[in-house]
């Protein structure tokens, strides 16, 4: 481990910290899937990957991390800033004009960390495909990541791509899914059931784990055993079960703060529950 | 009247797979990913001679264009390959996001494009995809005019970083330029000097505007014949310079006269000379089944429509 526990889940609080800022500063973008995933993505950027913060885009020898559900870009900006990819000052021009931290994540404006443009949803998943070949091809034996959300999963190429990695054994790809069961419009249940999710996978030949993503211990754990499982001739899914604005108690668990910003009140009793553990930007 | 002839006739996919088969000898970077439609796109010698390079896809063509932006990033060089209907309106989204707005140096390479796919109709035959590929901001869009002229755009592609939509067609047309000849993306080539009118014509078009020039000729009719193979960016100089000479144009292509060739070329004139202008082009319409020579009569697309656009569009240019 390069970090306890406790350290993780200590950057993770800053990291909501800067997520919750954000929002609020420009008085737009996505806090509640953001908020969700902030342990996965301090799990994956300070635990897991073997990355560097020196940048570039090929990434040869060094795992990759694709986000395909780009509206979550606050958590991704501040995972990346805060393990060193651009100066944490940074996020405060998100989603302002002539920022590098576009609304939806992107390669156009040169932000270290971008691979690729997300914000469309349901591309990620063939992108991440696309450059775990690619490592294979360049006898590359490092590790392709990439995060999906749920509702995301209606979007068919999804399921073109689910389809395809088993059957082309791309075994060095690690998908996790951001299961918190809600999308814009209400509950995935009622808006568009995804039924057995794991049972769908494994029908079309992954290797499926489970994990709770708002549990450090236990998404490290699931990354880590997920590791294990790469060479194997399957791509691996991790299907991680997250609470929608998990941290803030007002935002968890619903769908209405999917992609509303804060008032100032509310920012005030946001960031009272979230510690300041490293320094806020 | 420069004198064309030509000794056999080809389809220009199968330049494309010629050009493939050599731009994967060239640099071991290129690959090749297919969607259920290898021989329609003559891949065969390419994944024959680099089977590790090739990448069987299915039929399903988004995540094609979102694995190739993902081969991009490890370096790879990938070539998409299915039919023009199928590499752009289909997936429009997945290039715009994943290939064009993210800079990825993929090569959208479509066969079967245009009236000229023939008996399978309109729901094959896209008229369309040059438009929609031109409006992608960062996208070089070219249609070759013959079998040497695909093999060597497909080889200079390769060298160009950026992404790029190829299209070429089905049916076998004369081949008359070049075997050896240099292709330079955005370069047009002039196929026939002259001064009464310009006539500026890509893809199939081009072997039937060589025709219209001759029968021009034998009416007294002195045709500048220009090929434009790079729609985007397209060659400003060349047409400005043939135009301020002849003082007409016509524009010959196989798309819909909305977004093609030549709303490129009336966009350029209308800002730095207003010239007039005709079009040979489908009239905003879908195709339908029949051969390619029915479908390119009954669209207006044959020498008998570039002679008639040229005649008027000179007697326009007099008043």
């Amino acid at each position: 481990m390069k970090h306890t526990i406790n350290e993780l889940e200590d950057i993770a609080s800053q990291v909501r910290r800067d997520i919750v800022r954000m929002v609020h500063a420009c008085q737009s973008g996505h806090p509640g899937g953001s908020l969700g995933c902030a342990d996965f993505f301090t799990a994956l950027y300070f635990e897991v990957m073997n990355h560097s913060t020196d940048f570039t885009m090929d990434g040869k020898g060094e795992d990759l991390f694709f986000l395909s559900n780009g509206h979550i870009s606050p958590v991704f900006y501040s995972v990346l800033a805060r393990s060193g990819y651009f100066d944490i000052s940074e996020l405060a021009t998100f989603r302002k004009l002539n920022s590098r931290l576009q609304g939806h994540p992107t390669t156009h404006e040169g932000l270290p960390g971008i691979r690729i443009a997300s914000g469309s949803l349901g591309q990620g998943m063939s992108v991440a495909i696309g450059a775990a070949q690619a490592k294979k091809l360049n006898k590359d034996h490092s590790t392709v990541y990439v995060l999906l959300g749920d509702g995301e999963l209606q979007e068919g190429q999804n399921w073109e791509a689910i389809m395809y990695a088993p059957h082309n054994k791309v075994d060095n790809l690690i998908a996790s899914i951001d299961y918190n069961g809600q999308q814009i419009d209400g509950p995935t249940e009622k808006v568009l059931s995804l039924e057995n999710l794991q049972a769908k996978f494994e029908a079309f030949g992954w290797h499926v784990i489970n994990s709770d993503g708002n549990d450090m211990d236990s998404i490290v754990k699931a990354l880590h055993y997920a590791k294990t499982l790469t060479g194997k001739g399957k791509p691996i899914l991790n299907l991680m079960s997250t609470q929608m604005g998990a941290g803030v108690d007002f935002m968890m668990g619903s769908h209405k703060w999917h992609g509303v910003a804060p008032n100032d009140e509310q920012l005030a009793t946001a960031l009272a529950q979230l510690p300041s553990t490293l320094k806020d930007y | 009247m420069k004198k064309y002839t030509y000794t056999e006739k080809k389809d220009t996919r199968s330049g494309f797979g010629a050009g493939l088969l050599e731009a994967g000898k060239k640099n071991p970077e290129v690959v090749a990913l297919c969607a259920d439609l290898v021989g329609s796109l003559k891949m065969d010698a390419f994944i024959k001679e680099f089977p590790e390079r090739f990448f069987q896809i299915g039929i399903a063509e988004a995540n094609m264009i979102g694995i190739a932006a993902g081969l991009t990033i490890g370096g790879k060089i990938p070539f998409t390959g299915t039919f023009a209907n199928f590499s752009t309106g289909r997936v429009y989204d997945q290039i715009r996001q994943s290939v064009a707005y993210s800079d990825k140096n993929v090569k959208i390479c479509a066969s079967h494009a245009g009236l000229t796919l023939g008996e399978d109709g309109a729901t094959h035959q896209i008229l369309e995809d040059i438009g929609l590929m031109k409006m992608l901001p960062g996208m070089t869009v070219i249609n070759p005019c013959d079998y040497n002229q695909t093999k060597a755009a497909t080889i200079a592609i390769a060298e160009h970083h950026g992404p790029v939509y190829l299209r070429f067609g089905r049916p076998v047309i004369p081949v008359f330029t070049d075997p050896d000849q240099k292709f330079e993306i955005g370069k047009a080539w002039m196929v026939n000097e002259g001064t009464d009118v310009t006539i500026i014509a890509t893809g199939h078009m081009v072997w039937k505007a060589i025709e219209a020039g001759e029968k021009l000729a034998e009416m007294g009719i002195d045709a500048e014949i220009i090929n434009i193979h790079t729609i985007k960016p397209l060659d400003e100089e060349a047409v400005l310079k043939s135009v301020k000479k002849t003082g007409c144009v016509v524009t010959c292509e196989e798309h819909n006269k909305f977004g093609g060739l030549g709303e490129s070329v009336a966009r350029l004139l209308s800002t730095e000379l207003p010239t007039p202008q005709e079009f040979v082009a489908v009239n905003d319409s879908f195709g339908e089944s029949g051969t390619p020579d029915q479908l390119m009569t009954k669209y207006g697309l044959d020498s008998i429509n570039i002679i008639e656009a040229a005649q008027k569009v000179i007697k326009r240019a007099k008043k």
